[in-house]
């Protein structure tokens, strides 16, 4: 028996995990959008003081998590457990923020999912009374992810239209057993989606069905439709990606009202970058930033946040295969229901 | 067998998979257990099984593409083109300029143009390392891509780019990161043409 499990891919936290405590650290670009006041820390450059883009990033989710301690008086050695990735090689910065805070560590790779599958995770060692605390982060650079997935910063070439930019910006959670704060109620883990996009440069186009596919699954599990929540946020589809999930909802008779993206919120529409951000930054500096905050003050009572992940590297899209997409789904709740 | 150009509803897509899953397993085992030639034979039957699958999802995938397309938003083609043209056709004025200012200082055919080349070359890198020419690219495109300017930006960008991974990993071993193609096919086809003349001639 699976008591915890509901339909097929859902999960209930009956005991409703805490969100107690959240920061966001961005780059200059993110700090000029039209979220910039509300981040915890913008950085003054994309170095951040360091030699290396890779070690700006690392700082900025050591950073992130240690703004999320402090603002709930805690320290690493309270957590149980620490839960991060990000989109680089081997997940190197959240190693080596794991490196710093010398806490049990679990790291994770969902590419732009990656904070979605964190929350989805840290609710199940809550739920299952393995931990007390737990910190997640998830970060993402737009230079370090430039270099790895396309080509070099300082090179003029021109972007496609369907191209998103991927935020620099780290975001950090600390879920807790107790406490005051945002109530983490379910979690629906997503399935591998791949509708044969290939273009490395239209990540919207094919995380659309990713995405689709956890909202449906999500709705039939619990028995719920778009009315029940507030906000339906996803991660970094962007506008094309937006466009089309919008597409397919209409067409399994959805209304795409209450849906909106992480992606197109993060910049402001003169900031060019296209279709908007992308990253496991985005959704996460969004969702802390912005999205809980509105949570808290009672403007939504419940939320559902879909992290979206594109599952390639640039040698599997050198070899031209499609790209298999990911995307889990948590439900947020203020703690007012 | 089924028709594979049938758009199939999710549920017989969800049936026709797991079928073709589970045969698809049994084979794997088959193979697996089996000896010699016969277990060629497994082989060739778990390929077809394969090729199978994946052509199950193109019906799919040719619907969704058909939703994307209506979507993509357009190249600014008509921009791009005269951005490309005027940035372009500046770049090489600037260039006959230095040209002509080289050849009244006195420089001969071969060195006002060897002299040319260099200063642009100089400019390009300069640029690119102020942080201008990715601006420039990004307004411009092939207009500033194309010059010899933007191929001193190809290489000064990668090495920018992989000098914090050392002299010899970083830079030595990636400086023609993105220039290099470029020189592998324009070699060849250099060569190409050069006989296509000599044997034409």
């Amino acid at each position: 028996m699976t008591p915890n499990k509901i339909g097929k891919q859902t999960l209930q936290f009956s005991s409703a995990p805490v969100i107690t405590s959240w920061a966001s650290v961005v780059g200059p670009m993110e700090g000029k959008g039209p979220l910039g006041e509300k981040y915890d820390l913008v950085l003054r450059d994309t170095l951040a003081g360091e030699k290396s883009w890779e070690k700006a990033e690392q700082k900025m989710m050591q950073y992130s998590i240690e703004l999320a301690m402090e603002k709930h008086d805690l320290l690493p050695k309270d957590l149980d457990f620490y839960l991060a990735g990000d989109l680089l090689n081997q997940i190197t910065c959240a190693n080596f923020t794991a490196r710093f805070l010398n806490i049990p560590f679990l790291g994770l790779y969902g590419a732009c999912s990656t904070l979605a599958e964190g929350l989805c995770m840290a609710g199940v060692f809550l739920e299952g009374g393995f931990a007390e605390k737990m910190g997640v982060s998830a970060s993402s650079h737009h230079d370090t992810a430039e270099r790895q997935y396309r080509t070099p910063v300082e090179l003029g070439d021109q972007r496609p239209m369907t191209a998103q930019w991927t935020v620099t910006g780290s975001a950090s959670l600390i879920v807790e057993k107790k406490g005051n704060g945002i109530k983490l109620t379910h979690a629906t883990i997503g399935k591998i989606i791949d509708l044969g996009i290939s273009n490395a440069q239209d990540l919207g186009s094919a995380m659309a069905p990713a995405a689709f596919d956890t909202i449906k699954t999500h709705f039939e599990d619990l028995g719920r439709s778009e009315n029940d929540y507030d906000l339906i946020v996803t991660g970094d589809l962007g506008l094309l990606g937006h466009g089309i999930l919008k597409e397919l909802l209409k067409e399994k008779g959805i209304s795409p009202d209450k849906f909106n993206d992480c992606g197109i919120m993060v910049y402001s529409p003169e900031q060019d970058t296209h279709c908007g951000g992308s990253g496991c930054g985005c959704s996460g500096v969004v969702l802390t930033a912005h999205l809980i905050e509105r949570l808290l003050s009672g403007y939504y009572h419940r939320l559902l946040f879909i992290g979206t992940g594109a599952l390639l590297n640039s040698l599997t899209s050198n070899q031209g295969e499609t790209i298999p997409c990911i995307a889990h789904a948590v439900v947020l709740e203020s703690r007012g229901e | 067998m089924i028709d594979q150009n049938v758009l199939l509803t999710e549920q017989e897509m969800t049936i026709w998979q797991n079928e073709l899953q589970k045969e698809h397993q049994k084979v794997l085992f088959w193979e697996a257990q089996a000896k010699g030639e016969e277990r060629n034979n497994f082989a060739d039957l778990r390929q077809e099984i394969e090729k199978q699958q994946q052509r199950f999802a193109k019906p799919r995938e040719i619907d969704y593409l058909s939703t994307v397309i209506k979507l993509v938003p357009s190249q600014t083609l008509i921009k791009n083109l005269v951005m490309a043209f005027l940035v372009g056709g500046s770049i090489c004025l600037i260039g006959q300029i230095i040209y002509n200012l080289f050849a009244q200082g006195g420089l001969g055919i071969k060195e006002a143009s060897a002299a040319t080349s260099s200063l642009l070359v100089f400019l390009g890198a300069l640029f690119t390392g102020l942080g201008y020419y990715d601006e420039l690219g990004k307004v411009a495109g092939a207009g500033s891509i194309v010059p010899i300017t933007g191929f001193a930006n190809s290489i000064v960008s990668s090495a920018l780019e992989f000098k914090r991974e050392g002299y010899i990993y970083g830079v030595g071993a990636r400086l023609f990161n993105v220039a290099g193609p470029i020189l592998v096919y324009g070699t060849m086809v250099s060569i190409l043409v050069g006989l296509v003349y000599y044997f034409a001639r």
